[in-house]
């Protein structure tokens, strides 16, 4: 299996027929070594999807470039398409099929022979935890299990790279985490690309992460690079019904249930923790989440509560 | 088998045999649908235009395969992202819709054969007739699947794709003579008709079965704009029809 070098776009602008000039892609600059999950988070419209979509070939960028290991997306699309494969957002399986009959015949597409594509979709449901469902009709299968069959069936591939937007939507917290955990196996000697609306998704599987903002990317690196761009890195919580004590360096959000977060400094953290402690207040005190990180950069803190 | 014959199958597979398999009452709706016009034409005309009208369900049937093909493309990349999973992959627009457009003919299948059978009963067709009525029919189907592909692959959602099929199955294979000679219609619907490359595959295949006296100079000319307008929809289909979105 060949390894990618690195996901490298260039000016990268989408803009939609009939968008009256609004940009889904606003000349994205991204380099990214190809290893391990490049998990790419952010709101509903922040341009996730077509990012994906032009890199995995299926979309044509406006302007700017964009290419994985050096190969083009537009230029060199047939010599990518060897090495790719998506799950794309709001795919489904064929209710008309088994979930071995999705497999091998996605894997009779890239090229394989059917007798190959018959053993390796048995396995591959296998490993996924499907092998009692493989000859059933995936419309008799729950929404978790066809959420697996669609992962499997790219996964069966040869592809050294694979894109899935939003492949844990929908599903339970007990499958989420199975799947995160077939993913980090898998990431091991693939590059995965992964969009998210699951912060901790992003959090627990990806090696780096982009943060994506009406079109941009607002945000990128490993979660403590990510950290490392948010001066108040320490985050308090405090009960409600707690008064806060005087704040000299922070910002206070707070939430429907009355609980205030406080995004402050170290020092401050420290600071403040005494004193509510002094006060016997119930508070926890932590470094910033990915949460915290994608609220400040996109700067939606009000999403959560109303500022202080 | 190379690749390109392993992703021919994989579309037949998923569009026709998987489906057949699966759900065996479709087959009940790919025989009737041709047979259901053949079989008020043969009641009205009392039996008199049954040749007319087996002929006519040749047509018919290759015709809808482009129209159904149309339809299914636009389910599977709409509604499954199945097409996004192909590009994204080794498989051509070529392979793909080679598969699912063969895929069509297999799917017709149980119809065709009903009328082979009624074929041999009723008109009698000598070995060139045959072959001429295969050439019009291989024609009419490489019409039929260019606009389908092209036009599944503009569609958004399937409403709008189902609308499409049917508004354009119903121009070119209900309303146009294709079950009963032209001479049955007054004159002015006449021209309308040949707007139609389905009137001219039907006066062909009449012509050929000695249902119907076209001049040499006819039959020449409508072989001339069955081959012209397949070509020009071909061209359109791989000019337009969108693989990649833009």
């Amino acid at each position: 299996m060949q390894r990618a070098d690195g996901l490298d776009c260039r000016g990268l602008t989408k803009e939609y027929q009939g968008s009256r000039g609004r940009r889904a892609l606003d000349s994205i600059d991204l380099q990214v070594p190809a290893r391990g999950i490049f998990s790419l988070i952010g709101m509903n419209g922040a341009g996730k999807t077509t990012l994906v979509r032009i890199l995995a070939t299926q979309l044509e960028p406006t302007s700017g470039t964009a290419s994985i290991d050096g190969l083009d997306v537009v230029k060199q699309a047939k010599a990518l398409r060897e090495r790719i494969a998506t799950v794309p957002q709001e795919a489904r399986t064929v209710p008309w099929m088994t979930p071995k009959q999705t497999v091998l015949s996605y894997l009779m597409w890239r090229g394989t022979s059917y007798s190959a594509s018959k053993a390796k979709a048995s396995e591959v449901l296998a490993k996924v935890g499907l092998e009692q469902q493989e000859d059933v009709l995936t419309r008799r299968l729950s929404g978790g299990m066809k959420r697996k069959v669609m992962v499997a069936t790219v996964l069966a591939s040869e592809a050294d790279i694979v894109f899935l937007d939003e492949p844990t939507t929908g599903l339970d917290p007990i499958s989420r985490k199975e799947l995160w955990a077939y993913l980090g196996t898998l990431a091991k000697d693939r590059f995965l690309i992964l969009t998210t609306h699951y912060l901790e998704e992003a959090e627990e599987l990806a090696n780096i992460i982009g943060i994506m903002h009406m079109g941009r990317i607002v945000g990128l690196g490993t979660l403590d690079q990510l950290r490392a761009e948010v001066k108040q890195q320490y985050s308090v919580r405090v009960a409600a019904g707690h008064e806060l004590p005087s704040i000299t360096d922070g910002r206070v959000t707070r939430a429907r249930s009355g609980e205030a977060q406080i995004l402050t400094t170290e020092d401050e953290a420290y600071r403040l923790s005494r004193q509510l402690l002094e006060r016997g207040a119930r508070f926890s005190m932590s470094r910033v989440s990915l949460d915290d990180i994608f609220f400040h950069l996109v700067n939606r803190s009000d999403l959560e509560g109303t500022r202080a | 088998m190379k690749p390109w014959g392993r992703q021919v199958l994989a579309s037949i597979l998923v569009n026709s045999i998987y489906e057949m398999k699966n759900y065996p009452v479709v087959l009940i709706n790919t025989v009737l649908s041709p047979l259901s016009f053949l079989l008020v034409i043969a009641f009205v005309s009392r039996g008199q235009l049954i040749p007319d009208a087996i002929e006519g369900g040749f047509i018919m049937s290759m015709f809808n395969s482009g129209m159904s093909l149309q339809g299914d493309l636009a389910h599977l990349k709409n509604d499954f992202k199945l097409q996004d999973m192909v590009v994204s992959s080794p498989t051509s627009p070529a392979a793909y819709v080679t598969g699912m457009a063969l895929a069509e003919v297999i799917y017709s299948t149980p119809a065709l054969a009903v009328l082979v059978v009624l074929a041999a009963i009723y008109i009698h067709p000598g070995v060139a007739e045959a072959v001429l009525l295969v050439s019009v029919l291989l024609l009419m189907f490489l019409a039929s699947i260019a606009i389908g592909y092209t036009l599944s692959t503009f569609s958004s959602d399937i409403v709008q794709s189902f609308a499409f099929s049917r508004l354009i199955s119903t121009l070119f294979s209900t309303l146009p003579p294709v079950y009963y000679p032209i001479t049955l219609i007054p004159t002015p619907f006449r021209y309308a008709a040949y707007l139609s490359p389905t009137t001219y595959a039907a006066e062909i295949s009449q012509n050929a079965a000695g249902l119907l006296s076209l001049s040499s100079s006819g039959v020449a000319a409508a072989w001339g704009v069955l081959l012209a307008t397949t070509a020009a929809l071909a061209l359109v289909a791989m000019k337009k029809a969108r693989w990649r979105e833009v």
